[in-house]
């Protein structure tokens, strides 16, 4: 039996990616990092800042996401984002812009406790990225 | 009747016409293979945002405590009605459909004794509405710099809305936009973003639990405000298709008619240029009979 699964990762202009040999991917969901495989329990999560991993028999994809919301339903994952990047296409120009924007975010004075963690999740992240 | 002269000058008016309607055309039908390229990709988005939001809200055990952009503030005084509209002229009915469409909601609003408010998305729609509604008018947006719809613009607009929501200005909020359905079919649509109405959305029969994480309230609360954005930049997409189509059929029917305006008046430059022709032979052979 084959240990695979269907991705599809859509942000508002288009279809960003769709993958149907998915072995693996693992999600920066709000509560922590969740990987999920075959036949995983139907389940709606949304996401924060961090890196998508998908493994595939194609090999190793990561993304870097802002926000989004995951669906996992008989083996179908849709992936709803809004700001999606290939690391492999992104350019250490660029994240240096996302890295700067997201300091300046949460090192707004009048910021909520929430967006707060969200713009440093941001930064950890991209630092990581670094 | 006019002179041969003022005749020819006209003819080279039309076709001067006739050549920008025609470049019109055919820019807005290079534009509306995007647009509405766009518009279909963008669709499986909101698509799936509506199909999650259903599961959810069905799901949803406490209906008192559901968030207040799903279930409303539990009044129905202040209409907001977002209008949204081109920022070119020149595109057929495509702006007055929505602005009819919208005035005739206005009127109902007016008779069940509703206070209105307007936010105007597009520069078209603002001159249209602000002769009548503009002490209604409480805000124009417009994205000229902006070249396509993007999701940057859609957002800024639904969290204004979202804002103004949660400082309880407003209790129901409809969007105006005009659906592409072919190139020479718009729909103008009124659709009620705020409460949520979760019954137009499709039935989704599936009797399928999900595990949320965190829970179904933390979901929806995140959930609800994208999908606001989400609404808003799917007409916004809507709109732009449907602009062009509007447009490019417009032209075609503008350079159309300009082309039978010039055949027309070539006939009567030709008749007038041969009747000219005649009475000077008369004047001559009269001239030559006399002598």
């Amino acid at each position: 039996m084959s240990e695979e699964f269907k991705i599809e990762i859509i942000n508002p202009e288009k279809s960003f990616l769709l993958k149907e040999d998915v072995t693996e991917i693992i999600v920066p969901a709000f509560e922590g990092e969740m990987g999920i495989l075959k036949d995983h329990i139907s389940i709606i999560s949304f996401l924060k800042p961090g890196i998508i991993t998908i493994n595939s028999k194609s090999g190793e994809d990561k993304f870097y996401v802002e926000d989004g919301i995951v669906e996992f339903k008989d083996n179908n994952l849709s992936l709803l984002t809004s700001s999606i990047l290939n690391l492999k296409e992104l350019e250490k120009s660029k994240l240096q812009d996302l890295l700067i924007n997201a300091e300046k975010e949460s090192n707004k004075s009048e910021i909520t406790d929430q967006s707060k963690y969200l713009a440093d999740q941001k930064v950890d992240v991209l630092k990581s990225l670094n | 009747m006019a002179s041969l002269d003022d005749l020819k000058k006209r003819i080279a008016s039309v076709k001067s016409t006739q050549k920008i309607t025609k470049a019109m055309k055919m820019v807005a039908a290079a534009k509306l293979r995007r647009a509405q390229e766009s518009a279909e990709k963008g669709r499986p988005y909101s698509e799936k945002m509506n199909n999650i939001i259903l599961n959810l809200s069905s799901g949803i055990s406490d209906k008192e405590n559901a968030p207040k952009l799903l279930s409303g503030s539990g009044n129905d005084k202040v209409h907001l009605c977002v209008v949204m509209t081109s920022d070119r002229g020149l595109c057929g009915g495509f702006n007055s459909n929505i602005i009819k469409k919208a005035k005739s909601y206005f009127a109902k609003l007016a008779e069940d004794g509703k206070e209105l408010k307007i936010i105007t998305v597009g520069s078209k729609g603002n001159d249209q509405l602000k002769r009548v509604y503009g002490d209604k008018i409480i805000a124009n947006i417009s994205f000229k710099e902006s070249k396509n719809a993007n999701y940057f613009d859609a957002d800024k607009v639904g969290k204004m809305v979202i804002e103004k929501f949660g400082a309880e200005e407003f209790d129901v909020c409809t969007i105006f936009y005009n659906q592409f359905k072919n190139v020479i079919t718009q729909i103008p649509q009124a659709q009620q973003i705020i409460p949520l109405n979760v019954e137009n959305l499709e039935e989704d029969k599936s009797e399928d639990s999900y595990e949320f994480e965190p829970d179904e309230d933390e979901i929806l609360n995140n959930l609800l405000p994208k999908n606001i954005s989400t609404q808003i930049f799917k007409a916004m997409l809507e709109n732009s298709a449907s602009e062009q189509g509007s447009r490019m059929s417009a032209m075609d029917n503008a350079t159309r008619n300009a082309g039978e305006m010039v055949d027309k008046l070539t006939i009567e430059y030709n008749r007038s240029r041969q009747a000219a022709i005649t009475k000077e032979l008369i004047e001559i052979i009269s001239g030559a009979e006399s002598l």
